[in-house]
């Protein structure tokens, strides 16, 4: 919010209205506001999540940083309650995925997923912090999953740090199973 | 129980009609195919030993045998979601088709929107509206915990809903599961009936009428809307489509369900409704063991 961060030819963003993301940084003409080309980017730099899964999807802007993503049809801009589902947080050092996408799309990624065994997975979901020294990945953000039905299913977004996997499961959608 | 004696006259075996009401409903659900498939959803709740029926008429509805259908692995992953059997039939009598454009005009919390959604396999655009803002945050937090990507959420009166804001001038298909004075949801809440009048049923008949009118208004010749509601009251029912038939280009349809109803009323009191109402269904508590519900299917003519 610093005024000395105001652009001289681009516009500042509008949080109350939803603008569907550039196709590239050099279409950009909201300050700060991520690309379509670096969400996809950034989704199969961490996560190896294949850029064509979201062929059929636009990506779109609504409050600092909040990134959705959407199937159906609209113009842009358009001011109304929701568009598809809430995906990633940007305008922060690290952007973090919500869980909602990882449930949605976390099957379609090859990096970046730790498998946690029953007692885990139930205590990833209830919102619970977790010893984790066995990972030998990356730090960040993760994708916690458990094994469902005969598939590798995922439950939400982790945060790996100092061996801990810290449950990112917001409260609201938290459980105890 | 008092008010439901005005049906006696229209219900066969009332006995058993108010039998089936003083009858508590277990729980229900669908499954979110656009989470997961039939089968694997079966698989994940047979591997947590949690017990369940497959309606006939659906198999993405199951009665579940359990107390806490919330706390289980299967909710968590938005595989199933908590849904009355009888509450998952006008999505299906809608029949919306991948890619097209359909209006949920009265969508909190969002169980049949998003149903809606996963019968278009996730494809085209639902816009789920509705006009009470404190729902909405409900109808939000359900789409995106079943993965309903093609939402989109307004926050309207339905009866004079603007497109404007859109690509499109007009709508495939439309929803109007209308708010009611809820009768048939007695099983699930005891209280539905304690502030039951004709009075109060001869006011919402009259949004109900209001945001029938925009729906056919807002859909294209040729489309469809799917009239419904969880109340027995030929007012609010018989009466509203009669309505519509009067004031605005439709007709009735048949539509098949396998589900054991009755026919919609052609008269009722001193009025007197269109034949072509015997079309519509009245769900009765006594014919599937379920909650009652109305559902009339429109055509959208010239």
């Amino acid at each position: 919010m610093g005024e000395d961060s105001s652009p001289t030819e681009t516009e500042q963003n509008d949080g109350q209205r939803f603008d569907r993301l550039p196709e590239t940084p050099d279409e950009r003409t909201v300050e700060g506001r991520a690309s379509r080309e670096e969400v996809v980017e950034y989704f199969d730099d961490r996560f190896e999540i294949p850029p064509e899964t979201f062929d059929d999807y636009t990506f779109w802007e609504k409050g600092a940083g909040k990134i959705w993503i959407y199937a159906g049809e609209s113009p842009s801009p358009l001011e109304i309650e929701a568009i598809g589902m809430t995906c990633l947080r940007t305008r922060q050092e690290h952007w973090k995925p919500t869980t909602d996408f990882a449930q949605r799309f976390g099957r379609h990624a090859s990096s970046c997923v730790v498998e946690l065994e029953d007692d885990r997975a139930k205590r990833f979901a209830a919102g619970e912090d977790q010893d984790l020294e066995r990972w030998d990945g990356d730090w960040g953000y993760l994708i916690g999953a458990h094994e469902l039905a005969g598939e590798l299913e995922p439950i939400g977004i982790g945060l790996y740090v100092h061996g801990e996997l810290r449950s990112m499961v917001p409260k609201g959608r938290q459980r105890e199973l | 129980m008092e008010p439901l004696e005005r049906y006696r006259p229209i219900v066969d075996d009332f006995e058993a009609f108010l039998e089936a009401c003083a009858r508590p409903l277990g729980s229900a659900v669908r499954i979110n195919t656009i989470k997961a498939s039939v089968d694997r959803t079966l698989e994940a709740l047979d591997e947590h030993g949690v017990a369940y029926e497959q309606a006939a008429w659906n198999p993405r509805v199951l009665r579940l045998e359990t107390d806490s259908p919330g706390s289980t692995w299967t909710s968590f992953h938005g595989f199933t979601h908590g849904q009355e059997e009888v509450s998952a039939v006008p999505p299906v009598v809608l029949d919306p088709q991948p890619g097209e454009r359909v209006w949920d005009c009265c969508a909190a919390p969002g169980g049949k929107a998003t149903q809606l959604a996963a019968r278009m396999d996730d494809r085209g655009t639902v816009v789920a509206n509705d006009s009470n803002l404190g729902r909405i945050s409900a109808l939000r937090f359900n789409a995106e915990r079943l993965g309903a990507t093609s939402l989109a959420v307004t926050n309207d009166d339905a009866r004079n809903y603007s497109l404007e804001r859109f690509t499109f001038d007009e709508f495939d298909r439309t929803l109007v599961d209308a708010p009611c004075s809820c009768e048939g949801t007695i099983r699930k809440n005891p209280d539905a009936l304690d502030n039951w009048s004709e009075g109060q049923i001869s006011s919402v008949a009259g949004i109900q009428k209001g945001i029938l009118r925009r729906a056919i208004q807002a859909t294209r010749e040729g489309g469809t809307v799917v009239y419904s509601t969880c109340t027995f009251a030929p007012e609010e029912n018989e009466a509203v489509v009669q309505h519509a038939l009067e004031t605005e280009s439709c007709r009735v349809v048949d539509f098949d369900i396998g589900l054991e109803y009755a026919p919609g009323l052609t008269e009722w009191d001193d009025e007197e409704y269109d034949e072509s109402l015997e079309r519509a269904a009245r769900i009765y508590p006594h014919h599937n063991d379920t909650g009652g519900f109305f559902v009339a299917k429109l055509e959208v003519s010239a």
